[in-house]
């Protein structure tokens, strides 16, 4: 069974001068997930998701990916074993184009020896990632300055930066915040398709409704502290969620 | 009726961009012509000036173009501010000096060696700073030379106060120009080809967003180290000309000048285009030249210049240069 | 016992040059590179007050250390508060300045044994076996003065409180009235006067020379940046390791190697714990 996880967190806990951002928090995503978190804001779900990746050390507590412990690992050491995240809001390198933006990640220990070392050669493999996140390829689009595009390419950029690197677990920090709804319901199927090609994913959302479409599992927290973990069904009944989220005793 | 100004590119400028530049000769000579022109002035300023001493000048404009092209090139291509610039001459040129005078190694065996190993010396001192954000570099950079300074000082070593006198000198003027010259170029244009590579697009990458380079598994630590060694390599190639230059090497070698000097030239210049750091020189290094005769007012005029382009937020000469080149401006009505 | 007593005068000496730079910065985070510039300003003002306008000591202290906060509130309102928010040329802009201030006097030839300001009683006292002037003793009085002046300033007073709301959360302070221009133009204009009552109760104790502004400045960074910047605590901390060290380098080793030691806390420092001795660092968080 062990070896199905491909995250385990172990009692993770984070204060930040006297605020509990993450109060010993444990659960595990399995191989194949879609694991929601969601949570009222400041309950510490960007602080968890700088602990696993390692932007944020732990006060306590372990991460392990497979056999292999993520604590104290540096975040570029974590990224290079496929582990990969998303920021919450998207900051690209503003003075490249799209196309260089993925030059980046396509320059890393992890993807170098599999591309051709030749310039352009990196350009040609960025510009088919661009193209399945949806970028127009033959249009003036992907040579365009990251500073002159709008939230929604940008979010794509951000989860283009993460394929570059070909993962096998993504981490979305709010991925949906600042989109348009016909936005998100551009992006869904492209999560699903990510999930069909074996990554293993890990939501962070406020977007309820179309987490709970996606996700087969669903973590929610509550000041810190995971209050429940369930299928997306029992998640909408539970009363502690309720309790949590709209005041509802 | 009111009125405003318009900015647009001009026509050919989009007709020769991409692969379209080779479409027609006039589009090809309109894209080489700025680079080419610039190249050959720079080649042929030395037969135009009119005595050695203006000779001279120029020899010193390209060393401190050098220590400006060192200084835009972290500043706006890796996002590290370094005020440094005499740390890098005094290493480059007590290394220099110290082999020539000690072993009499001749200059074109010092030189490569004060600029490969210098380079790495100043690169080891600095990397504590590297991987702290804010200003921190800026002050330890600033605070080295005065460091070796003091050192050298209290050690006497290295012909302490007095420095180390007598060191080769270039033969004459004209080998002398003929070869910083070409090198100065061939280090512009090299960089400049560098900051589009891929390597250099991942320094850009850590300058705009420095955490996102970071999850995208790249060592960010590992590659400003790389970047300052070329800047500190090259500014301490500047240091043992200057070193040989004059036939001399001592402790104002870690003088403020030489910190201060290129930034105010990359301003003037223009910052991030790394041709402009050249041009800004050149036109500074003749100015406090002929300023040296108040002594430390050369300092305060051009610490004046420094500060008034930067708060002023002056774009530089050479990207006003450019736009004039590719845009033109007329008045529509609102 | 000597080194004690000699401690003790050079950590408040530290902490008085670092306490101006300290407080520009934990109020605006602005590195004020002009701060030795205004520290030997005040220096070489007093002395003209003094040797050429003929106006008493205490007159000419006064004055040039309200002129001196007038130029340092000036060089904010009107040249710095244009590169507000962008470090590199807020550092450029400042230094540059500085260097100005200080090559100008430079030029008008203040480099020579007459330009000194004598102190404020002569003389010297006996002090378990050492032989301490009066001035040092002035010093650690004007030290502990300024320490309590500060701390009251910053708590009981209206003004003091806006400044210290604005070191600790710019956007809550706006949002509450509070205009950060406001607060960094008094910031600097304490952080001038802070340097120039430092320099007066400092500089009587040798020549008043231009590369004084050099030292000040280098010691006051380093202060900072070994106690942490941003940090009062951190600033006291930082000038009584530093002004120990110094005094026992001088006596143990030779003077000449107290600079040495200086950088070499400041490197340490920087390798150990980057955010200093009582700094506290900004988590990651608030950026990514």
């Amino acid at each position: 069974m062990k070896e199905d996880f491909v995250l385990q967190v172990k009692g993770v806990n984070k204060s930040f001068g006297g605020v509990k951002a993450v109060d010993n928090v444990s659960f595990n995503v399995f191989k194949g997930d879609i694991l929601g978190i969601i949570g009222p804001n400041g309950s510490g779900k960007t602080t968890l998701v700088n602990l696993i990746t390692g932007f944020v050390k732990a006060d306590s507590g372990t991460v392990f990916a497979g056999e292999k412990k993520l604590t104290g690992l540096a975040p570029d050491k974590i990224a290079g074993l496929g582990i990969v995240r998303t920021f919450q809001i998207p900051r690209p390198y503003h003075s490249l184009s799209a196309i260089k933006n993925l030059v980046v990640p396509l320059y890393s220990s992890r993807i170098m020896r599999t591309i051709g070392g030749k310039l352009g050669d990196r350009d040609t493999v960025a510009l088919d990632i661009l193209e399945e996140i949806g970028f127009e390829r033959d249009a003036h689009v992907p040579y365009k300055l990251a500073s002159a595009f709008s939230e929604g390419y940008l979010k794509r950029l951000e989860l283009a930066r993460c394929l570059a690197l070909k993962p096998h677990v993504i981490i979305m920090d709010e991925l949906f915040s600042g989109l348009s709804v016909s936005e998100i319901a551009a992006m869904i199927p492209m999560v699903e398709r990510l999930q069909m090609n074996g990554i293993t994913i890990m939501m962070v959302e406020h977007r309820v409704r179309e987490l709970f479409q996606l996700a087969n599992r669903v973590m929610v927290m509550n000041f810190g502290e995971k209050i429940a973990e369930d299928v997306p069904d029992n998640i909408m009944k539970s009363d502690i969620v309720k309790q949590a989220y709209l005041g509802v005793t | 009726m009111d009125k405003r100004k318009e900015r647009l590119d001009r026509g050919i400028k989009v007709r020769t961009e991409g692969i379209y530049a080779i479409s027609s000769w006039r589009g090809i000579a309109y894209v080489l012509l700025p680079t080419l022109s610039f190249i050959l002035v720079m080649l042929t300023l030395p037969l135009i000036v009119p005595s050695t001493t203006w000779q001279r000048i120029m020899t010193i404009a390209c060393i401190f173009a050098l220590l400006a092209l060192s200084f835009d090139f972290l500043a706006h291509f890796v996002g590290i501010v370094c005020l440094g610039g005499a740390f890098f001459t005094g290493v480059g040129g007590y290394i220099s000096g110290l082999l020539n005078s000690a072993f009499g190694l001749p200059m074109a065996i010092t030189i490569p060696i004060a600029t490969i190993a210098g380079g790495a010396i100043c690169t080891l001192f600095l990397i504590p700073c590297l991987p702290i954000r804010g200003i921190y570099f800026a002050i330890v950079s600033l605070m080295y030379p005065i460091l070796f300074h003091r050192v050298i000082q209290a050690l006497n070593i290295f012909g302490g106060t007095d420095g180390l006198p007598g060191l080769a000198t270039f033969p004459n003027i004209w080998v002398e120009l003929y070869s910083i010259i070409p090198i100065t170029l061939l280090l512009t244009f090299g960089l400049r080809r560098l900051v589009n590579e891929d390597f250099g697009i991942v320094l850009r990458a850590i300058k705009d967003n420095d955490q996102a380079v970071r999850a995208s598994n790249i060592n960010i630590a590992w590659y400003k180290t790389k970047a300052v060694y070329i800047a500190s390599a090259i500014g301490c190639f500047a240091g043992a000309c200057l070193a040989h230059l004059y036939g001399w090497v001592g402790l104002s070698l870690f003088a403020l000048d030489f910190s201060i000097f290129p930034i105010a030239a990359t301003v003037v210049g223009g910052g991030g285009t790394l041709v402009g750091p050249i041009i800004g020189a050149f036109i500074l290094a003749p100015l406090s030249e002929m300023l040296r005769a108040f002594g430390p007012l050369r300092v305060v005029f051009y610490s004046l210049i420094l500060a008034g382009l930067v708060i002023y937020k002056t774009e530089g000469l050479l990207p006003f240069l450019q736009r004039k080149y590719h845009q033109f401006e007329r008045w529509t009505e609102v | 016992m000597n080194i004690f007593i000699f401690g003790l005068v050079n950590s408040v000496i530290l902490a008085l040059i670092a306490s101006g730079f300290a407080l520009v910065y934990g109020v605006s985070r602005l590195a004020n590179f002009a701060h030795g510039a205004l520290y030997i300003l005040v220096g070489f003002a007093t002395w003209l007050f003094l040797n050429r306008l003929g106006i008493n000591y205490i007159g000419s202290i006064l004055l040039s250390i309200i002129i001196v906060s007038a130029i340092g509130a000036a060089i904010y309102r009107l040249l710095l508060i244009r590169v507000k928010g962008m470090p590199a040329s807020e550092i450029i802009a400042s230094l540059a300045i500085g260097i100005a201030i200080m090559e100008l006097f430079r030029w008008r030839g203040f480099i020579s044994e007459a330009y000194m300001l004598p102190p404020f009683v002569k003389g010297s006292v006996n002090i378990a076996g050492v032989f301490i002037d009066w001035q040092r003793l002035i010093i650690i009085g004007v030290g502990l003065g300024m320490m309590l002046f500060l701390w009251l300033f910053t708590h009981h007073t209206k003004v003091g409180l806006s400044l210290r709301a604005i070191a600790q959360d710019k956007h809550a302070s706006i949002m509450s009235g509070i205009e950060p221009d406001r607060t960094a133009v008094i910031s600097l204009a304490m952080g001038s006067a802070l340097a120039g009552i430092a320099a007066v109760v400092i500089l009587p104790l040798g020549n008043i020379t231009v590369e004084t502004g050099y030292m000040v400045l280098t010691n006051a960074i380093a202060v900072c940046i070994i106690g942490g910047l941003g940090s009062w605590a951190g600033v006291f901390a930082g000038a009584f390791l530093l002004g120990f060290t110094e005094i026992l380098t001088a006596a143990l080793i030779g003077p000449q190697w107290q600079m040495v030691v200086v950088l070499l806390f400041i490197i340490l420092t920087l390798i150990l714990k980057p955010s200093g001795l009582l700094g506290r660092q900004k988590e990651l968080e608030e950026r990514v």
